[in-house]
C-alpha cells in the first residue's frame, strides 16, 4: 500500500517533488569546489610520515634531515602539539601524532609543510625514526579474552562489553520448546567507505592567532570539539567550514587532515592545504569493524523462535573511534526484526594494533544482520519452511517488544514489505543478454553455472541512540528581493552527497509558500546540525528548518495581524500569499514583508532516548527503527567460484518521501555498497599490515558489477517525525549482504558463513575460511527433536511458500 | 614555482620500503614546457614536472581542477578527459605525452555555460550524489552517446544503445554513491535528446573527432 500513490501531485519544488540538486550543475560543469581543489595565495602544502609497523616504540625520531631541504617551511611531531596531545570522538585516545609509540600501520608520527607537495612527500620521507617493533596484537578473541596479551592500550583492550539479556535463555525447560537449534560462527571482512573523493582540508591562520579551516567532514562542530584544544585555543577562534565532500559514508566522521593542518599554518603563518593521494586514503580513516559473531538460535517446528544467544566480537583496531556506539548498535538490534522471547546477546568491542574501526553506512547493525539472516535461512532449510514465510512469522510490527525491552511505537510493515517483494517478478531462468558468471573474461558457456534466491532483512535504529542529546539547529530567513519573497536556510549539516541540500529547499518552499530558496554555506557560525551519519539528517535537520520555518511564519502572521489583516489561526503560506485553511487569499506576502527582514533560529530534538543497562542491556535506547528487505537472483559458477548478481530487488518503507529522485539515489547506492560486502570488498591484512591499500586491489562494485535493481517504496509514516518520514541511508546497506551471501548459498549448497564470499570458498570448499567443516555447519543436536538435515535454502523458492 | 598538493603514486606513508615511501623521484626532476590545444585554445604551462602526470598538468598548471583525482592508477575514471577525441584515464599520461595533442576536459564540454545534452540528463535523472566520480563519468557518457549516434564507419545505421552497452562502455568508471542506475538513466535520456535533436538538425554537433562507433575492449586508459 503505497500511500504516496493517493497524494496529490505537488507544487514544483516541495517535499514530495523531485527538484534537482542545487548543486548538480556545478558537479557536472566540474566547477564544484572540492576540498582537494581548494588553493590559497601563498600556500604551503602539507604531508604526513606514516607508521610502517602495527606496533612499535618509538626510540629516536631525527627531524633534522626534512628540515635541512631545500622548500622546506616546518616539520612538526607530538613534541609541537599545542594543546592536548590526544583527541576522540568518544574516548579520547588517539594521538594527534605518536607519542612514545605507535599502534597501527599508518599511524601519523609527523606533518611537514613545504613549497609543494612533492618536496612536503620527499621531507617526510627523509625523518628518520628509530623503531622498536613489537608484536602486534591481531587477534580480537585473543585480545580480549587471553589474560596474557599484550595490552594495545593501558587500561586492557575492551573497549566495551553490552549484554542483551531478555527471558530465560539459558533455561533447559526454554530449549526444550525449540525443535530444531542452530549454532554457526560467521565472520564479517573490514569494509571500507572507498568514498571517491580522498580526505583533504584547507587551514588558513587567522590574524587573531586563530584558524580558519576548510574541510570535507560529516560533522563540522563536532570537528571543532576535537581540533581547538589540541591546538591550545578557545573554540571561538577556530572556524570550520565546509568544503565539497566527495563522499562519506561514515568514514569521514572522524578526523583526518584538520588538527595537522591547522598546526601547520599556525606555525608557518600560511595557508597550508593538505590532500591523501588514495592509497594514504586507506590509512587515513577508519574502516567497518571486521566481526566474528558466534549465534545459536532455537526455533519451534512452525518456525517460531524460541530463543537467540549471540556472541559479537568487533575489533575496533587501535584506537576506539565510535566503537562504543557500534557495539550498542550491534548488541540491541543483534537479534534482528523478529519477535523473540528469550535472548542472551554479548556484544564486545575490543582494542587490537589492527587499523582502527568505526563508522560506516549501518554502523553495527549491518555485521549483526549477516549473522541473524544466515540463521533464519538455516532455520527455515531445517524445518523445510520458505524462508520469507519463516521471517513472516517471527517479524516485528508495530508494538512488538525487540530484545532491549523497547517497543516499537510506529508502524514497523515488514508483512506488507514482504508481500510487496513477492509479488515482484523475478528475472527469467535465461537472458541471452545478460553476462554469465566472468563477465566478459568468457570462462563459461553456462556448464557449471547454478543459480540462486536468497533474501535479507534488516532493522536500523535511526538518529542517536543511547541517550545522546542530539539535536540540530537552523536559521530561516524571509526577505523580499527585487520584488519577490525569498528564504535563505542556514544550518551547519554537512552535504556529503546524500542530499540534503536539495531537501532543506524544498521543506522551505514547503512551509512558506515561496519559490526561491537559497541554502548557505554551512559553517560553525551557525548552530550545530550534528552528524551526516544514522541517516538522520532529513529528520533532524530537517526538523530544525521546518520548525524555523514555522516560527517565520507565526512572525509573518503577526506582522500581517499588525498591519490590519485578519489571519486565521489555521492560515498558511502558499504561492507568495497568505492563505486561510481552505486556500483562499488573505494578503500578498511581498506586501506584508515590505522592507522586513523575518529570521527566525530553531534547535530540534528527536525525542529523548535512555541508556542499556549495563547488565542486562534493557532500555529504549532507540530513536526510530527502519525496514529494508532485498531478494537476490545470483548465477554462480560453481567451478571456478564466479559469481554474477543477477537481479536484486527491495522494498522499503519510509515513512514518507520527500524527494523521491534523491530517495531511490540512496537505496540504490546503499544496495550497491551491501553488494560490495557480500562478494567484493574486504581490507585485507596480514599481522595487522594492509595488503590491499588501493583501488586496484581492494575492488568497489562496477557498472558491470551491479545488476538491475527493482524498486518498491512503501509510505507508513511514523507520527513522531517531521512529516512522518523514517530515516532511509542505511537500511538497504544492512540486507543485501544477507540475501547475495544467501542465493549464493542456495546456488552452491556451500554454508559461505564468512563475507566477501570469494572464489575458493566456492571452488575449494573446505580448504579456505568460510566454509567450516561439515560437523559445525551442520544444526546441532541439542535437542532430540532435531532431526532436520543441514542444507541450502530450497533452489525453487517459490514453490515452497505454504510450507 | 609552487606545484600542487597532489603529486606522487603511492607517496606519503612511512619509512619502511614495504608501504611505499620514497617510491618517487628522489633527485629533483627536470622540467618541461608544455603546449596543448586545451579545450579548444592553444594553451601553454612553461614549467611543468617532467614526472607530473596530464592530471596534475591539467589541475595544478592550468588550473582546470574539473578532472578529478580519486586513485591514480587508473582504475576509477575520475579523470576522463578526451586527449586527441579518446577517453583516457589522464593519470596514466604523462604531462609530456600530451604534447601538441589536443585535451578536452569536463570544462570543456559546455558551450558558453550551457551544459552539454549528457551534463543535463545527469543533473535531470538524479545521476549525481556526491558528484566526485561525475566529470569523469559526464566525459565518458559524452563519448558513448556520440559514437553511439555516429553511423558506423562502413555505412548504414547506427547501432542501437542498449542497457549492456552502457555498462561495457562505463565500466572503467566508479560510483560510489548511486549504484549506477540513474547513471544509466542519464545516458538513456542524453542519447535521446541527441538522437531527437539530430532528426531535427542534421548539422554535427561535436568540434572533436570521433571513432568510428567500435567499442574498445577497455574504454577506459587507452592511449594511441
Amino acid at each position: 500500500m503505497d500511500a504516496g500513490s493517493r497524494t496529490p501531485q505537488p507544487r514544483p519544488g516541495t517535499i514530495g517533488d523531485s527538484p534537482p540538486r542545487p548543486d548538480a550543475t556545478a558537479k557536472v560543469l566540474g566547477t564544484f569546489p572540492y576540498a582537494s581543489d581548494l588553493t590559497a595565495e601563498g600556500m604551503l602544502c602539507g604531508a604526513t610520515l606514516r607508521s610502517p609497523h602495527p606496533r612499535a616504540l618509538i626510540k629516536r625520531v631525527d627531524v633534522a634531515p626534512a628540515l635541512a631541504l631545500p622548500g622546506v617551511r616546518a616539520v612538526l611531531t607530538h613534541q609541537d602539539v599545542p594543546g592536548r596531545k590526544h583527541y576522540g570522538l568518544i574516548v579520547r585516545d588517539c594521538p594527534v601524532l605518536a607519542v612514545d609509540q605507535v599502534r597501527y600501520q599508518g599511524e601519523p608520527v609527523a606533518v611537514v609543510a613545504a613549497d609543494d607537495a612533492g618536496t612536503a612527500r620527499r621531507a617526510a620521507g627523509a625523518i628518520v625514526v628509530e623503531y622498536e617493533v613489537l608484536p602486534p596484537v591481531t587477534d580480537p578473541r585473543g585480545a580480549l579474552f587471553d589474560p596474557d596479551s599484550p595490552r594495545v592500550h593501558p587500561g586492557g583492550n575492551l573497549v566495551r562489553h553490552q549484554p542483551i539479556r531478555r527471558g530465560r535463555p539459558d533455561d533447559p525447560a526454554v530449549r526444550a520448546q525449540a525443535a530444531v537449534h542452530i549454532t554457526r560462527e560467521y565472520q564479517v571482512g573490514m569494509q571500507d567507505q572507498a568514498f571517491l573523493g580522498p580526505e583533504a582540508g584547507l587551514a588558513y591562520p587567522l590574524p587573531d592567532g586563530g584558524v580558519h579551516l576548510h574541510v570535507a567532514t560529516q560533522w563540522l562542530h563536532a570537528d571543532r570539539e576535537q581540533v581547538a584544544p589540541c591546538l591550545g585555543l578557545p573554540e571561538e577562534k577556530v572556524h570550520v567550514t565546509l568544503a565539497g565532500v566527495g563522499g562519506a559514508f561514515g568514514g569521514r566522521e572522524d578526523l583526518s587532515v584538520q588538527i595537522h593542518a591547522a598546526m601547520l599554518a599556525l606555525r608557518t603563518g600560511r595557508p597550508v592545504r593538505m590532500v591523501y593521494d588514495r592509497r594514504e586514503s586507506f590509512f587515513g580513516h577508519v574502516h567497518r569493524h571486521p566481526a566474528v559473531l558466534r549465534y545459536t538460535h532455537g526455533a519451534r517446528g512452525d518456525g517460531r523462535l524460541v530463543y537467540v544467544i549471540a556472541e559479537i566480537l568487533l575489533d575496533g583496531g587501535a584506537y576506539a573511534s565510535t566503537t562504543e556506539a557500534v557495539v550498542g548498535n550491534a548488541s540491541s538490534l543483534g537479534a534482528g526484526p523478529y519477535e523473540v522471547e528469550h535472548v542472551a546477546i554479548d556484544a564486545y568491542g575490543a582494542y587490537t594494533n589492527n587499523p582502527p574501526c568505526g563508522a560506516m553506512r549501518g554502523f553495527g547493525a549491518v555485521q549483526a544482520c549477516f549473522a541473524y539472516e544466515a540463521q533464519m535461512d538455516a532455520l527455515a532449510a531445517a524445518l523445510g519452511i520458505h524462508p520469507l514465510d519463516l521471517r513472516a512469522r517471527n517479524a516485528v510490527k508495530q508494538g512488538s517488544t525487540i530484545a532491549t525491552g523497547q517497543v516499537i511505537d510506529s508502524p514497523a510493515p515488514l508483512a506488507a514489505m514482504f508481500g510487496e517483494l513477492r509479488a515482484m517478478p523475478l528475472p527469467p531462468e535465461h537472458d541471452p543478454a545478460a553476462l554469465p558468471p566472468g563477465g566478459y573474461g568468457n570462462t563459461t558457456h553456462g556448464e557449471g553455472v547454478r543459480r540462486g534466491v536468497g533474501y535479507g532483512v534488516g532493522i536500523k535504529n535511526i538518529c542517536y541512540s543511547e541517550g545522546f542529546d542530539d539535536y540540530s539547529t537552523a536559521r530561516v530567513r524571509l526577505a523580499v528581493e527585487h520584488g519577490e519573497p525569498v528564504a535563505a536556510v542556514r544550518t551547519a549539516a554537512a552535504e556529503v552527497g546524500q542530499g540534503l541540500v536539495t531537501v532543506q529547499g524544498q521543506i522551505a518552499r514547503t512551509e512558506l509558500g515561496v519559490e526561491q530558496v537559497s541554502v548557505e554555506p554551512a559553517d560553525t557560525r551557525a548552530g550545530s546540525s550534528g552528524s551526516s551519519s544514522a541517516s538522520r539528517q532529513s529528520y533532524m535537520t530537517g526538523g530544525a528548518v521546518k520548525a524555523a520555518c514555522e516560527a517565520v511564519r507565526d512572525q509573518v502572521f503577526e506582522l500581517a495581524r499588525e498591519r490590519g489583516i485578519a489571519v486565521p489561526r489555521d492560515a498558511a503560506l502558499l504561492g507568495g500569499k497568505l492563505v486561510s485553511a481552505r486556500g483562499e487569499p488573505l494578503a500578498d506576502l511581498a506586501a506584508v514583508l515590505g522592507g522586513r527582514v523575518v529570521e527566525q533560529t530553531r534547535e530540534y530534538r528527536h525525542r529523548p532516548t535512555g541508556p542499556l543497562d549495563r547488565l542486562t542491556g534493557q532500555g529504549g535506547s532507540h530513536v526510530q527503527f527502519a525496514f529494508a528487505v532485498h531478494r537476490a537472483v545470483v548465477d554462480v559458477d560453481v567451478e571456478l567460484g564466479l559469481i554474477k548478481v543477477v537481479r536484486l530487488d527491495v522494498v522499503q518503507d519510509v515513512g514518507r518521501i520527500l524527494n523521491r529522485l534523491a530517495l531511490e539515489g540512496q537505496i540504490q547506492g546503499g544496495t550497491a555498497q551491501g553488494l560490495g560486502l557480500a562478494v567484493l570488498e574486504e581490507i585485507v591484512t596480514d599481522g595487522g599490515k594492509v595488503r590491499n591499500p588501493s583501488f586496484t586491489d581492494y575492488l568497489i562494485p562496477t557498472i558491470l558489477d551491479m545488476p538491475p535493481l527493482g524498486m518498491r517504496i512503501l509510505q507508513h509514516p511514523d507520527p513522531a517525525s517531521p512529516y512522518g518520514l523514517r530515516g532511509a541511508g542505511e537500511p538497504p546497506t544492512l540486507s543485501s549482504t544477507p540475501a547475495i551471501a544467501a542465493a549464493v548459498r542456495a546456488a552452491t549448497g556451500l554454508a559461505l558463513t564468512r563475507v566477501p564470499i570469494r572464489p575458493e570458498h566456492i571452488a575449494l570448499p573446505g580448504e579456505r575460511p568460510g566454509n567450516p567443516p561439515p560437523e559445525s555447519a551442520s544444526p546441532q543436536s541439542a535437542s532430540p527433536e532435531n532431526a532436520a538435515p543441514p542444507g541450502p535454502a530450497p533452489l525453487s523458492q517459490e514453490a515452497n511458500t505454504d510450507a | 614555482m609552487s606545484g600542487g598538493c597532489e603529486t606522487g603514486i603511492g607517496g606519503g606513508i612511512g619509512t619502511g620500503a614495504d608501504i611505499g615511501a620514497g617510491t618517487g623521484p628522489r633527485t629533483a626532476p627536470g622540467r618541461l614546457r608544455l603546449t596543448m590545444t586545451l579545450n579548444g585554445r592553444p594553451r601553454t604551462a612553461p614549467d611543468v614536472p617532467a614526472g607530473a602526470s596530464l592530471l596534475n598538468a591539467l589541475r595544478e598548471q592550468f588550473a582546470l581542477p574539473g578532472t578529478k583525482n580519486a586513485c591514480e592508477e587508473g582504475e576509477c575514471g575520475s579523470c576522463t578527459v578526451y586527449l586527441d577525441g579518446e577517453p583516457v584515464c589522464s593519470c596514466l599520461v604523462a604531462a609530456g605525452q600530451a604534447e601538441g595533442r589536443r585535451v578536452r576536459t569536463v570544462e570543456g564540454l559546455a558551450e558558453n555555460g550551457v551544459p552539454d545534452a549528457v551534463q543535463r540528463a545527469f543533473v535531470e535523472c538524479g545521476a549525481v550524489q556526491c558528484g566526485f566520480c561525475t566529470p569523469g563519468l559526464v566525459v565518458a557518457a559524452h563519448d558513448l552517446v556520440r559514437r553511439a549516434l555516429a553511423a558506423p564507419a562502413g555505412g548504414g545505421a547506427p547501432t542501437a544503445l542498449d542497457e549492456a552497452a552502457i555498462r561495457e562502455a562505463l565500466a572503467g568508471n566508479l560510483c560510489r554513491c548511486t549504484g549506477y542506475e540513474k547513471i544509466i538513466d542519464a545516458v538513456f535520456s542524453a542519447a535521446a535528446e541527441l538522437r531527437d535533436a539530430e532528426l531535427r538538425d542534421t548539422e554535427p554537433r561535436d568540434t572533436e573527432p570521433r571513432d568510428t562507433g567500435q567499442y574498445r575492449d577497455h574504454p577506459q586508459g587507452a592511449v594511441r
